[in-house]
């Protein structure tokens, strides 16, 4: 898709291609085929520069035909680099600027919550935008409200769009400071599948979750991993063919 | 305006178990009755309005009808993408209401000037703009918003403020609103300035010349037909806005104008310039400095 398209953000999507395939695949209570369903769980991508991700992970569930994912950034399509909600069944918010996401993800979840119906909302962050300040307002209200309905994960790979998260804006002890504000804290292999299920599945049940899932960026493609520049190259054809080779031919 | 606001709040939110309050912290002795009469459906956010607006926009996502509250400038500036991009992109049914527009609270300094937001939302997609001009505008612009859904700007005044209208006018969205009759000239004003317009109007009649006066509440959707007609029917047309002159209400009408061939309409526009202005100041000083207020529009009608 990214290929194709000549797009970015392919070591961003790498990073979080495991967090995705987890969710959709064994814990979002979703329906491809009605999307509007009442009292679904809802996940919002805060990180939307990860799109493609997120499109490719809901064409394989069936939310919209595979082959629009040929259309990706292209001229007309409804498939924006960053995720869009707008004629794109089973997107539940459009991103792309960071710090929007959990705002939005707390707001679905006192929904939820007023509703009864047990209906959850995960939030998919990036490390870098945690240098939002809106993110902790959202995190200081999820805390206070005790909006245990919530869930969200940072794709913590450690590199940001201008440097190492260390080197821009020191993130640790981010646990410790989220525990602070109220969360109930997992850190994990980002790329354990099985650590991933069982931390997204066992929330707390006082508080809202927060799931530190350390990745790498790229992962998976020997030549992307933990590299600045796969947040904005494009693979070249060898480069593309490569990469799926390394990953085993699964597109 | 702010009462008249409250009081068709609660009296929607009694018919509508769907809309819901959020404010950034704001509405002390305002919002009580609101947060005592719907306890699960008000929520005080904190000093945080990005998040207000995130959270208002995940609320109507979610099938709910949102209002947010504070004063103007951190109702609208301070959270202005989130305004674009999780409200208006989404379509969502949040209801930004802003406190204080103009110089309401003039003399707590340029923070607390509300002077952009009009312009500044406007430009935004896909989002409603007003600015009633009394408490009757203000209470009917309340019930329209909350029944239309989408995404809407309410800008209020404070407390206070005289009726200008004896009993309800027609409130159509996206129309103007003739209050006085008048040939020789036309003046349009957006948000509180309508009295001082209808006294402008009525001392100019003295000189045996008549103003018609029209309140524009609706600033998106614009009634560029009403100005269309007034091209051809009035030899000179004069805006006035408690507000920047760069994309409201001068500028809206000015487009209008413009657009129309044969038009005989010479205008005039009254509003705050885009300069560094007065820091302490009372609104009805400042109505008088930028020429907005009853003396000041006269003076701008009585120049050829």
């Amino acid at each position: 898709m990214v290929h194709r398209a000549r797009a970015a953000h392919v070591g961003t999507c790498l990073s979080a291609a495991d967090i995705l395939a987890v969710l959709y695949g064994r814990v979002l209570r979703v329906n491809p085929v009605a999307p509007a369903m009442l009292h679904r769980d809802r996940f919002v991508q805060s990180k939307g520069h990860g799109g493609a991700a997120l499109y490719a992970v809901l064409a394989e569930r069936g939310f919209f035909p595979a082959v629009w994912l040929e259309k990706y950034c292209q001229d007309g399509s409804p498939l924006a680099g960053h995720v869009s909600h707008r004629g794109v069944p089973g997107v539940e918010a459009s991103t792309g600027s960071l710090g929007h996401g959990l705002s939005m993800g707390c707001g679905m979840a006192f929904a939820a919550r007023a509703a009864g119906e047990g209906a959850r909302v995960f939030v998919l962050l990036s490390d870098g935008e945690l240098d939002e300040g809106s993110i902790w307002e959202a995190v200081m209200l999820a805390g206070h409200h005790g909006l245990r309905n919530l869930c969200a994960i940072v794709d913590y790979n450690k590199i940001q769009s201008f440097g190492r998260v260390d080197e821009v804006l020191r993130l640790e002890p981010l646990g410790a400071k989220l525990g602070a504000f109220g969360w109930a804290v997992r850190e994990i292999d980002g790329h354990d599948h099985a650590a991933l299920e069982a931390a997204l599945t066992e929330l707390d049940p006082t508080r809202p979750t927060v799931v530190l899932a350390h990745t790498i960026k790229g992962k998976g493609v020997s030549f992307m991993e933990d590299r600045l520049e796969w947040h904005y190259r494009s693979p070249s054809p060898e480069q593309l063919a490569q990469a799926l080779r390394e990953l085993g031919d699964a597109p | 305006m702010r009462t008249a606001f409250v009081e068709a709040l609660c009296a929607e939110a009694e018919a509508n178990p769907a809309l819901w309050l959020l404010t950034g912290d704001l509405g002390y002795s305002v919002l009580e009755r609101f947060a005592t009469r719907f306890p699960d459906r008000f929520l005080n956010v904190g000093v945080a309005e990005q998040n207000m607006v995130g959270v208002a926009a995940g609320l109507a996502l979610s099938g709910k009808t949102v209002v947010t509250y504070s004063i103007v400038n951190f109702a609208t500036l301070r959270c202005l993408e989130q305004i674009r991009c999780d409200v208006c992109y989404h379509q969502a049914d949040v209801k930004i209401v802003g406190v204080g527009g103009g110089f309401a609270y003039g003399a707590l300094g340029p923070t607390h000037h509300g002077l952009e937001d009009l312009s500044v939302l406007a430009a935004m997609p896909g989002i409603d703009v007003l600015a009633p001009a009394d408490p009757v505008e203000a209470r009917l612009a309340t019930v329209s918003m909350l029944r239309r859904p989408g995404p809407t700007y309410l800008r209020l005044g404070k407390a206070g403020e005289a009726n200008v209208h004896n009993e309800s006018p027609s409130f159509d969205r996206g129309r103007m609103i003739r209050v006085r009759d008048g040939s020789d000239a036309l003046i349009i004003t957006t948000g509180g300035l309508l009295a001082e317009a209808l006294t402008a109007a009525a001392q100019w009649s003295r000189s045996g010349r008549e103003a018609a006066v029209w309140s524009c509440p609706w600033l998106r959707p614009f009634d560029s037909v009403a100005v269309a007609e007034a091209a051809t029917e009035f030899p000179v047309v004069l805006t006035a806005e408690e507000a920047t002159l760069s994309g409201g209400l001068a500028a809206s009408v000015a487009v209008a104008l413009g657009g129309v061939a044969g038009s005989r309409a010479k205008l005039k526009v009254a509003g705050v310039p885009t300069e560094i202005g007065p820091s302490t100041i009372s609104q009805q000083a400042a109505r008088a400095q930028f020429g907005l207020d009853a003396a000041g529009l006269l003076a701008r009608l009585s120049v050829v």
